[in-house]
């Protein structure tokens, strides 16, 4: 049994796809802009609030205090759950999930189902599972649809279209739905969404949905949204199955107090996003009638066993350290080869795969601090991705040439007659290189500095030559 | 008052002018200044670059060096958060009572420059002139990890002469990020070119900061995009007593 | 041959290197210093509500406690709209003359053929614009106040809470029944950037609100 996060094993280096993306000028205008906007209505509703830095510590508490009982409060939420005529399965890795959903969307003798934005779902690959069993996914959040119709993936966690234009979506939706005209304006198209799915919300009996808080003390699921597309999988159909994953449990009814005011104020700007959904179970004549929940593991138990690494268990999937992220600002969130992305991304992908993959992610920050700052639950993502770089050249998965200059490195670090040694060397070597004072170009290969920068050159005397100097003169 | 200066080892090779600024700034203060000679390197690169192991023995030394200073001061933002934030967690790793003693007891006397003048010694205003329009850029590690706030625009405020001119986006970070700028060579550089833009539409003539790490970065692209700005570690702003002639 | 229930659960338990005791004590240890309790005098927080309801469009209408059924025609007519859905526990006083009202239907096309519905809620709360529906009685299955293009909600001054913390104490009491949580008509941003309103669920939103 081996976790997978989608198809990021196959992704090429974090370096490779950015440099290509850095040269795309539709996704840099579009990111920046997209992350402009939700920094700024981010930034006007947490000034609003005199006890926001309180919320983000309780909801850094909260989330750590469940991660030490965890495997109490899943038994809670089954409990719970169950009696409320709810059926909890629980998967170890992605196939086992897939295996159980498609059992259970088969045994409704369903070809169709509606789906819900849940990344966890992505990360199984469940739609490509659910396909080879003959049975067809929409996506049913306006974003995911155009991924799904443009057969493309996703670049952020809560605006996963953001580097498409609207005259791509306008093409995608005209070839995809069948429809012979259509504007590009923003309200055309979603209307043209709207019409698309309304009879399938209306008529598919099967839903899958992901959940933003699994609520232990009274089994409840919750869902937080925009586009009312998640009330319509949540209520409409007559099976329901919520994919989560354990670390989206939370202790009480009471908690979603914090996070429902952290949550929509990180992840869009707003005080409060249009809908919440919150059910238990199965209620007589209202909703779906069978309801399935699959707790997901994938991977996260490994993750909770690390220590200094387990907070990245306490993401509530905000997608503000995307936002705050100048690195993500560069590239946007295809660089990452998946659907988590940016900071939280570059802690989670890897650490889900045990590190076997995606070792370049870890490596993909300049350790600047603002997603920390601006992440709800406060998770200190600069810390973790020291710790993770830690393990990637543990596991010898470091590059030869970079261990081989770390290593040289270290021995002129380890004392001033080292350093002295090095300088010298140095000095002759830049020699043939140096103008003015400065370098414009290393040689063989050295020049990732100097193809985009001077560098300046080593001047002839140090501060301790100096300060030597110095000294004998004050001396006499 | 005994101040140890901990160079850092690119300031040692690369940029000598500022620590000889921060000598003269404490000197004419009135303080004396030792260079503790078997200094070298606080780790920071191969930390955080993920190479610990190679770290730790520079922490060791780092510690016997200093043994008995009575304020190490530190003209780099970075190599400070370095030992503030991480030392102590290396310490609690290695299980060595005697260098966790020895963090505990050296961690509150070691200061940033900036931090040591305003905190420390409780000066703003150090007598200096410097007749030019700077742009202060915030380095991620002052910002965030020390927090120093308003410390260093304070101390340029009080040179005579100087325009502090307001820098638009300044918190985005510069893309320097140590082994990143080689790493990630390309982001590093988009990221640069926000930072040189904010910095071309700001209206300075010098680009300043308490680290010289990303004023080599930044530097590196004004020079070589002949952009007619430049690059100034605020020590050496701090000693300068006649504009930029000294400077160059 | 375990179950895949007990190797997670087992996985969770060496995760942690044993469990660790006294979970009630830890919980309660949580610190929670943010703000709890509102702190406005009844009119203030109403006005807040309203203030909320009209940044997202909400159309808000004035009532007294007798006259909710002269303000539903109001709103009907302000609408241009001859008919709605009701719950089936919705008070008959509410019900203006001259107009339709149907007692919920059973299939969604019927429903999707109304002209909107009428609905009370269970709670409201002021600082986010609110509007919390509990899925029984008097707000009646989901279906009903989701597929209609319009919702037209009363809301009672007694029901307005100031803070979401305050809120969710009241939910507490049906934290087991369906609950909705309305802050807006539906919307996305997905395009472009470009707040675009009414995806799915009602388009328009309007309340009374009853002093």
């Amino acid at each position: 049994m081996s976790s997978y996060v989608g198809d990021a094993a196959d992704a090429p280096k974090f370096q490779t796809a950015a440099k290509n993306l850095v040269r795309n000028t539709q996704v840099r205008h579009n990111v920046k802009r997209a992350t402009d906007v939700i920094r700024n209505k981010r930034a006007k509703v947490v000034a609003e609030m005199p006890d926001w830095e309180q919320l983000r510590d309780s909801g850094h508490e909260i989330k750590q205090h469940v991660m030490r009982h965890l495997d109490f409060y899943l038994e809670q939420f089954e409990k719970n759950c169950t009696a409320a005529g709810g059926t909890v399965h629980w998967a170890r890795d992605a196939d086992e999930a897939n295996s159980i959903i498609v059992g259970l969307v088969k045994a409704q003798q369903a070809k169709e189902v509606i789906k819900v934005k849940t990344m966890t779902s992505d990360e199984i690959r469940l739609n490509v599972a659910l396909e080879k069993a003959g049975i067809t996914p929409y996506e049913t959040d306006l974003a995911d649809l155009i991924v799904q119709l443009g057969e493309d993936k996703p670049s952020h966690i809560v605006v996963p279209a953001l580097h498409r234009n609207r005259m791509e979506i306008r093409q995608i939706f005209l070839d995809k739905m069948n429809l012979t005209e259509l504007s590009d304006k923003p309200e055309d198209l979603a209307g043209a969404a709207r019409s698309y799915l309304r009879e399938k919300f209306l008529r598919v009996p099967v839903a899958i949905s992901g959940a933003n808080f699994a609520i232990a003390d009274t089994g409840s699921i919750c869902v937080v949204e925009s586009e009312g597309n998640g009330r319509m999988c949540i209520s409409l159909p007559r099976v329901l199955i919520s994919l989560v994953g354990i670390e989206k449990i939370i202790p009480t009814f009471q908690d979603l107090e914090v996070f429902l005011q952290t949550l929509p104020r990180s992840a869009t700007g707003e005080r409060m996003n249009p809908y919440n959904s919150i059910w238990t179970g199965v209620t007589p004549d209202d909703g779906p009638q069978e309801f399935h929940v699959v707790l997901l593991d994938n991977g996260r138990t490994k993750v909770l066993a690390d220590r200094e690494a387990r907070e990245t268990l306490d993401c509530i999937r905000c997608g503000a350290c995307l936002n705050a992220c100048p690195v993500y600002r560069q590239t946007g969130g295809h660089a990452y080869g998946s659907m988590y992305g940016g900071p939280i991304g570059a802690i989670l992908t890897p650490q889900l795969q045990s590190m076997q993959h995606s070792q370049t992610l870890p490596y993909a920050s300049s350790l600047c601090g603002a997603c920390y700052e601006v992440c709800p639950v406060k998770i200190n993502i600069p810390e973790i991705l020291v710790h993770l770089r830690g393990k990637v050249v543990e596991n010898g998965d470091a590059p030869f040439e970079e261990k081989m200059a770390m290593k040289a490195a270290a021995w002129v670090l380890e004392s001033p007659e080292h350093m002295d040694r090095a300088r010298k060397l140095g000095r002759i070597a830049q020699k043939p290189f140096v103008t003015n004072g400065v370098i414009k170009h290393l040689p063989f290969g050295l020049d990732a500095w100097t193809s985009v920068r001077d560098l300046p050159a080593m001047p002839a005397e140090s501060f301790r030559e100096w300060w030597v100097k110095r000294e004998k003169g004050s001396n006499g | 008052m005994q101040i140890s200066l901990f160079i850092t080892c690119y300031n040692d090779t690369l940029f000598p002018q500022t620590g000889k600024a921060v000598v003269s700034v404490l000197e004419k203060l009135g303080h004396s200044v030792e260079f503790r000679p078997a200094q070298t390197c606080c780790g920071q690169m191969h930390y955080n670059t993920g190479y610990q192991q190679e770290a730790l023995p520079m922490m060791e030394h780092f510690l016997e060096v200093y043994r008995g200073a009575e304020v190490v001061c530190i003209p780099s933002s970075s190599c400070v958060a370095m030992i503030r934030d991480h030392y102590p967690k290396m310490a609690a790793a290695s299980g060595d009572a005697s260098i966790k003693r020895a963090v505990k007891n050296l961690l509150p006397r070691v200061f940033e420059f900036t931090e040591l003048l305003v905190d420390h010694l409780g000066v703003t205003d150090v007598g200096a002139f410097f007749p030019h329009a700077v742009a202060l850029h915030p380095s991620c590690h002052s910002l965030r990890s020390l927090k120093l706030g308003d410390r260093p625009a304070k101390l340029l405020g009080n040179v005579r002469g100087l325009t502090l001119v307001d820098l638009p986006n300044s918190e985005e970070c510069c893309g320097f990020g140590g082994t990143f700028a080689i790493k990630n060579a390309d982001v590093s550089a988009a990221m640069l070119s926000d930072k040189i833009h904010s910095l071309l539409n700001s209206g300075a003539e010098i680009c300043a900061a308490v680290d010289n790490s990303c004023l080599m970065h930044i530097g590196g692209a004004l020079s070589r995009q002949r952009s007619g700005m430049r690059v100034l570690h605020l020590a050496e702003i701090l000693a300068s007593r006649d504009g930029l002639e000294a400077a160059k | 041959m375990s179950s895949a229930r007990d190797e997670i659960l087992e996985r969770v338990r060496d995760a942690m290197g044993g469990s660790t005791a006294n979970r009630d004590a830890d919980y309660t240890a949580i610190p929670r210093n943010y703000v709890r309790q509102g702190s406005l005098d009844v009119e203030a927080k109403l006005e807040l509500l309203v203030d909320r309801l009209n940044d997202y469009g909400a159309t808000v209408f004035h009532a007294a406690n007798g006259d909710i059924a002269a303000h539903v025609a109001v709103a009907l007519k302000s609408r241009g709209k001859g008919s709605l859905l009701i719950p089936r526990d919705l008070p008959r006083a509410w019900l203006p003359d001259g107009f339709q009202f149907f007692r919920e239907g059973s299939n969604y096309h019927e429903v999707d053929a109304s002209e909107g519905v009428l609905t009370d809620c269970a709670v409201a709360i002021a600082a986010t614009g609110s509007i919390v529906l509990r899925h029984s009685a008097g707000e009646a299955r989901r279906a009903l106040s989701l597929i209609p293009d319009y919702h037209l909600c009363v809301v009672f001054a007694n029901q307005v809470v100031e803070t979401v913390p305050e809120g969710i104490q009241q939910m507490k009491a049906f934290a087991t029944i369906p609950i909705t949580t309305i802050a807006g008509p539906s919307a996305t941003a997905d395009i472009e950037m470009i707040r675009v309103k009414g995806v799915h669920g009602p388009r328009t939103f309007d309340v009374i609100l009853v002093a």
